[in-house]
């Protein structure tokens, strides 16, 4: 498992990379009332604009961590929002993509850097 | 957060677990830890209580108080009768709005109750134009509680029966909490429920006995704001402001008949030619309540258009967010008065893409106060 500073957490599974954000990234959102994914099949390069996030508070936008082929994405999310806030480090995945490089994962902090980070 | 004042109640926010953020000057609670959805719908199911002692309270005393107020709100002042309140709005010379207010008869002087975020602007004004023959006196030793939802009256009738006999826009003197309070049957939730004007002294020991009663949880700013945006009800700084007018609003039934053209006391107030005017014309824009289709919302500043391409702007978004108890995104704002008054389907443009959004009639729950 990765993180990124933005509070994404990156997992893998097979040849895949799983993308959500953090438990504490959901906490600071406040509850999740919209989410917009990519389309299956897109390719995004890192820091394009992946998801959009609306909670009761504000929209957020989160950033591809890598480049790669969206492979699959959370469609129940669309119509179940706060699973996010529910459990955003299992059923509130975003999507699975296919890295074009997997070194990209390297830049990413383990989880006790990550944890360090939020304090 | 070291140049923002503190409310009375500071101490019991932080113990509640409350979220506090800066807000009009003061550090106040956005949320506990229920969260703004789950606050929200607590309040439409039971009842919930708010801090709002960031709000200005203020007395105007003088033998002609009311007439005088009519000078700088079109409201009719004079005709409210003791134990009664109104709400109303100060209005300038181009017929914006330069706040909105609730205000009350009690007896042998007016209370009001301003914005946190105007209320210095507005306690100028009110000096400026009604000293020496009113006298306007600041309210700082109070707190300002509501409680509101459904089961407020229980909670409230808990600690003193009488307010139970209160129908929505009375006010009375109620003793809670050892305290000589001033209570109204009002809110800013389009629920039942109460205002209570309490001493700073009272004020911790009437919160914690109303926290006690089964039906009653604290809540923040943030399901407050969705609240009023699900009940129609506007903000002042984003609904209403310097550039709107009343008549845009819709809120010309705050206007009472003796304001108005052939009334009583006709006009009078600042604005009174443009608002006076646009009663009888008709205003060019109008606000209206609005439903995106989609479950995107459509927040403050979205563009309304016409058509899913191209044509300019027919409006704009003032307030909208997800409503908790409508299960979707709400909205109001201004369109072009050719399209308020009916369903007109418009696009609203939100992150590059339109989405459509139909002009729907507010409130979007049904109110559910004491008449």
């Amino acid at each position: 498992m990765k993180y990124t500073e933005e509070h994404e957490w990156l997992r893998p599974e097979d040849d895949l990379i799983v993308v959500g954000i953090t438990e504490h990234a959901a906490e600071q959102l406040g509850d999740i009332v919209f989410i917009e994914l990519p389309e299956e099949g897109d390719e995004i390069a890192k820091d394009d604009e992946a998801v959009v996030i609306e909670s009761v508070k504000a929209a957020s936008e989160i950033l591809a961590p890598i480049d790669g082929e969206i492979v699959e994405v959370n469609s129940a999310l669309v119509e179940n929002p706060g699973q996010v806030n529910d459990d955003p480090q299992g059923d509130g995945w975003f999507f699975k993509i296919k890295p074009a490089d997997p070194s990209q994962l390297d830049d990413y902090m383990d989880e006790a850097a990550y944890k360090k980070m939020i304090g | 957060m070291t140049d923002l004042k503190r409310v009375p109640l500071h101490d019991l926010h932080v113990e509640l677990g409350a979220k506090m953020v800066p807000f009009a000057g003061y550090e106040m609670p956005v949320q506990y830890p229920l969260g703004v959805l789950k606050e929200h719908l607590h309040t439409r199911g039971k009842a919930g209580l708010f801090d709002v002692s960031h709000m200005g309270q203020v007395l105007l005393r003088g033998a002609d108080a009311a007439r005088a107020l009519e000078r700088l709100i079109p409201m009719d002042v004079a005709g409210l009768g003791v134990g009664r309140q109104r709400y109303g709005f100060f209005t300038n010379e181009t017929g914006g709005i330069l706040d909105d207010l609730m205000f009350a008869n009690r007896g042998d002087h007016l209370f009001l109750v301003v914005n946190a975020a105007c209320k210095d602007a507005d306690i100028a004004h009110l000096r400026a134009a009604l000293e020496p023959e009113v006298s306007v006196e600041v309210v700082t030793d109070r707190a300002l509680l509501a409680v509101q939802g459904p089961a407020a009256e229980a909670a409230l009738a808990s600690l003193a029966a009488e307010v139970a006999g209160m129908r929505f826009m009375d006010v009375a003197d109620v003793t809670l909490a050892g305290a000589a309070c001033w209570v109204s049957r009002s809110g800013y939730t389009g629920e039942d429920g109460y205002e209570i004007s309490v001493p700073v002294g009272a004020a911790e020991a009437l919160a914690r006995a109303l926290l006690d009663h089964e039906a009653v949880e604290p809540i923040g700013l943030g399901a407050r704001d969705s609240l009023r945006l699900e009940a129609g009800l506007c903000l002042y700084g984003h609904d209403i402001t310097t550039e709107t007018t009343p008549v845009e609003a819709g809120l010309t039934w705050a206007i009472q008949k003796a304001r108005r053209a052939g009334g009583a006391r006709e006009g009078g107030f600042p604005g009174a030619g443009v608002i006076l005017e646009e009663l009888a014309d008709g205003p060019a824009l109008r606000r209206v309540g609005l439903m995106p289709e989609g479950r995107a919302p459509m927040r403050e500043g979205v563009a309304l258009f016409a058509a899913s391409e191209g044509g300019d702007p027919v409006g704009t978004i003032t307030s909208g967010g997800f409503g908790p108890s409508v299960g979707g995104p709400v909205a109001m704002g201004y369109v072009s008065a050719d399209y308020a008054g009916g369903d007109a389907l418009l696009y609203g443009e939100v992150r590059g893409r339109r989405h459509p959004v139909r002009i729907a009639p507010m409130p979007f729950v049904p109110s559910n106060f004491k008449r």
